[in-house]
């Protein structure tokens, strides 16, 4: 009975304990599999699919799946990383991403994972959404334009700031993200910079104000590592959150 | 002006109260309380969002992002008469967007958009469950069928007239049935509570084993065993289980839950209480589409006499066990009849499908134990009592006992509902329902299979055309590039935009779609078009996303002549048309000349088809 439990990861075993998912028990064995939407601290949400892996010839989202005795689990292949590729163009030109002019360049995940599966260009036609930025809060910025709805910060204003600060409106190619206030700006909320969802995004939309390029780019954390190295130094060090305080 | 604001908010709060105390001021019942202040107000103001969310205790972003999830809910004003006309392909064959131009000249309104003395706006929606009676429009929620342009003519003047819709003629909103086959369920008449009193002399576990040995199958889609979802639904750890019967109804093609809950409403609601006895649910939910929102009183006087006649309540039959059932209505938001979207719009939330694991069986509603059956599926189940499992399971095939009602429509001289044991071929339905010139017939809806006339001996069942119902026809003169361009229009706006690949995939082949249909495509789209569809079934998170881009794959490889008909170049062709992307500077200058154009050579309207 006291047997440890393993599936295989791209022919190699890994041990997991029950309920954990695939990519935690991955992730606890020192493999990394491409995420954006999941974080340690949060239960899995399974939107963006960065983290697809293929079992048994079906295709899962890693993040969600619980890992099961015996499963044969494909990630680090060409046709997933391909896929993987192909779902970074998408959120690439979904969104109006000009990386050089950005605040989150170097720390961004999205550009990072971008690097590291050698994302050499858009491919699809851009859709230039029109996301005016709303810089009506003191101390911090939002750039709609880069959001990839990965929740994180509806998800940490809810559960950890006990603010519900954001949320998702309409759906399809026109979902974004509102603030809780009639007048429609962060201004008029009671969001602060300590918040922890104010120090969660992935990308570039929540930014703080008057920090911009104190460090400049070219030193920042995935321009010296990329970011399949950092994301599992990050294992290492804290067992825990892994994103980049900038 | 302190006072007009307080008049303001006093009219708000006379029409909120009422709904509020209604719903108890519950947050689960969000949805039904947006789409009651709607109803009375005609939109919901940002004013009424923040009340709402005061009176639920939800934050005010969190109302916003559900009403702003539903297509018939507005958060802007609207015009006093919103008339929208039915989308699906069906529609376009009988013309709906002449009709609908007609109606935008007349009225002097542009599509989408509000007339300037706000009393009316036009627009389109998708499929409303009327294709055998098409086209079909709803206004100001109600369903107006067998559209003609004299019908349009009259609608217009009625609304110039700002006539109320109580006074509009009544054959307007006529609904027919159109029952054209009938069989096994359609022939039977169930005196209400018969089905009931059969299976409770059988206990509740001989009523299951009843159940699994008819072997009857999920009618929504899918394709579940009955039996095997009631069973873990029995055994899964929790009280307080859940019976949803999923009238969402929004294939497009498909219309036959709207008959059955129009004629045949006891045979559903027996059949959701024969599932709340076999598994021992209290609550139960009719999930109605805000398209049928028509059906609604008609459904609750069939619910109040079930109630009287002690077959729901409070000791069902006197067999000890209490049952009732609520509608609910949905608004518009086609993702909401995947079972546990549907699951999250019945707690007011976003639809927006769950992880799976768990299952609703295990973790549905309101976390509790939850059984979602199509409305079919619950109906067939009275059958299963009536004549027992093994009678029903000799109809019909080795894995598909029964009979499956089709919904048909499109080129054929009889539409509307017919029921065939399962096994049926294509062919033999389409000479019963008058099509003597089909060149192919899309099985399942948007997201089913497109069948080409050579394969027409092939039969619907579930080993071989599985179908959630709908049997769109169409003749030799049909376009089915345009059938497959419809469709794909209707997946990206229905996607629910959780998930990337669907989100931005639908989006995507929507675009390559149009320019194709422009006239700007090449080979190279056509690859792309088929990378889009590996990325949609690999990585989307239901099943809307996965099967988002079959039609255009179905037709891509079978009728491939309508697509490379309208490729510009074998080779690569960009989508962005520089004169196009000049008709802004047109306007603003008010020219139009030759000059004012960039030569032929790079203009879309003059490239060659
Ligand atoms: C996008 C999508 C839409 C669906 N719409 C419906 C629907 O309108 N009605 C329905 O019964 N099932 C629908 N389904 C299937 C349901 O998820 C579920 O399988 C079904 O309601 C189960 O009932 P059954 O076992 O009786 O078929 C849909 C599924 C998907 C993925
Ligand atoms: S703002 Fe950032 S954290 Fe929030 S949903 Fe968008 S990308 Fe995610
Ligand atoms: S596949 Fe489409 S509808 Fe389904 S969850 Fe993803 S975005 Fe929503
Ligand atoms: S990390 Fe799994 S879906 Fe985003």
């Amino acid at each position: 009975m006291s047997a440890e439990k393993k599936f295989l990861l791209d022919g190699k075993p890994v041990t997991f304990n029950d309920g954990q998912t695939i990519l935690e028990a991955a992730r606890g064995a020192g493999h990394y599999i491409p995420h954006l939407c999941w974080h340690p601290d949060f239960p899995a949400h399974g939107s963006c699919k960065l983290c697809i892996v293929k079992v048994g010839g079906r295709h899962v989202s890693s993040c969600a799946m619980p890992a099961k005795e015996g499963m044969e689990v494909e990630s680090n292949t060409p046709e997933m990383n391909g896929e993987r590729r192909a779902l970074l163009q998408m959120l690439f030109v979904e969104g109006n991403h000009f990386c050089p002019s950005c605040e989150k360049s170097g720390n961004c995940q999205l550009q990072a994972l971008a690097y590291d599966l050698e994302m050499l260009s858009a491919h699809f036609n851009h859709f230039y959404p029109d996301r005016p930025v709303d810089a009506s809060h003191p101390d911090v910025l939002l750039d709609f334009n880069r959001c990839i709805f990965c929740e994180l910060c509806v998800r940490a204003s809810r559960e950890m700031d006990g603010k519900n600060i954001f949320a998702l409106t309409n759906r399809g190619i026109k979902k974004h993200l509102v603030v809780n206030a009639e007048s429609g700006r962060l201004g008029d909320t009671d969001f602060a910079a300590s918040d922890r969802a104010a120090n969660i995004c992935p990308v570039g939309v929540i930014l703080h104000k008057r920090q911009g390029f104190a460090k400049p780019i070219g030193q920042r954390t995935y321009d010296e590592k990329p970011i399949s190295v950092v994301a599992m130094e990050c294992v290492k060090a804290t067992e825990g959150a892994e994103e980049v305080k900038s | 002006m302190e006072a007009a604001v307080s008049t303001a908010d006093s009219v708000l709060g006379s029409v909120l109260e009422p709904i509020l105390a209604r719903h108890r001021r519950d947050p689960v019942r969000l949805l039904q309380i947006l789409r009651e202040v709607q109803e009375t107000m005609g939109h919901i103001s940002p004013a009424a969002l923040t009340a709402i969310a005061r009176a639920l205790q939800l934050p005010r972003a969190r109302v916003e992002g559900v009403a702003g999830f539903y297509s018939f809910l507005y958060l802007e004003p609207v015009g006093q008469y919103r008339v929208l006309f039915s989308d699906n392909a069906t529609d376009r064959l009988l013309g709906n967007l002449e009709l609908m131009a007609t109606m935008c000249q007349k009225l002097w309104v542009e599509p989408g958009k509000v007339s300037e003395d706000g009393l009316v706006s036009i627009d389109t929606t998708s499929c409303t469950g009327m294709c055998d009676q098409g086209p079909a429009l709803l206004v100001n929620g109600w369903p107006i069928t067998r559209l003609t342009h004299q019908r349009v003519n009259e609608i217009c003047e009625l609304i110039r007239a700002r006539k109320p819709l109580a006074q509009w003629p009544r054959e307007y909103f006529a609904v027919a049935d159109h029952l054209r086959r009938k069989d096994l369920l359609l022939n039977s008449v169930l005196e209400p509570g018969a089905a009931l009193r059969a299976a409770i002399a059988r206990g509740a576990e001989g009523w299951l084993a009843e159940v699994q040995k008819s072997n009857l199958r999920g009618r929504g889609g899918a394709g579940f065993t009955t039996g095997v979802k009631w069973e873990a639904c029995r055994n899964a750890p929790g009280t307080d289980r859940v019976i949803v019967c999923n009238a969402d109804e929004g294939e497009p093609g498909t219309f036959k839950d709207r008959v059955l809950l129009t004629s045949y409403a006891d045979h559903v609601f027996e059949g959701m209480t024969l599932a709340a006895y076999a598994v021992g649910a209290r609550q139960g939910f009719l999930y109605l589409r805000g398209e049928y929102r028509y059906l609604l009183e008609p459904l609750e006087g069939v619910l109040a006499r079930r109630r009287a006649d002690g077959l729901l309540g409070a000791n069902v039959c006197q067999a000890g066990f209490d049952f009732d059932i609520e509608i609910h209505l949905g608004a518009g938001a086609y993702v909401c009849g995947e079972e546990s979207a549907l699951i999250e719009s019945l707690e007011g939330k976003r639809g927006t499908p769950r992880i799976r694991p768990p299952f609703p069986v295990v973790k549905g509603y309101l976390g509790r134990p939850t059984v979602v059956n199509n409305v079919e599926t619950l109906a067939k189940t009275v059958l299963v009592a009536l004549e027992g499992g093994e009678n029903f399971s000799a109809y019909g095939t080795a894995q598909s006992t029964g009979t499956k009602l089709l919904s048909i429509s499109g080129d054929c001289a009889f539409p509307g509902i017919y029921e065939y044991p399962f096994g049926v071929s294509i062919a033999q339905v389409l000479e019963d329902c008058g099509a003597t010139d089909a060149q192919a017939v899309q099985v399942g809806g948007a997201s089913g299979i497109c069948v080409a006339a050579y394969e027409f001996q092939r039969r619907i069942a579930y080993e071989d055309v599985p179908t959630a119902g709908a049997f769109m026809v169409f003749d030799s003169s049909r376009d089915l590039f345009e059938v497959a361009r419809n469709f794909v229009h209707f997946f990206a706006h229905e996607s629910c935009g959780f998930c990337t690949p669907c989100r931005v995939g639908t989006s995507l082949l929507k675009n390559f779609m149009d320019k194709l249909a422009d006239g700007h495509g090449a080979k190279y789209d056509l690859a792309d078009i088929e990378w889009i569809n590996r990325l949609l079934k690999n990585a989307s998170h239901c099943g809307l996303g996965t099967s988002a881009a079959n039609p255009v794959i179905d037709t891509l490889v079978k009728f491939r002549p309508a697509y490379e008909r309208r490729l510009q170049s074998l080779e690569f062709e960009p989508a962005f048309d520089l004169d196009k992307s000049l008709a802004c500077a047109r306007r603003m200058t008010g020219r139009d000349d030759p000059q004012a154009h960039l030569s032929s050579e790079f203009s879309s309207e003059e490239s060659p088809r």
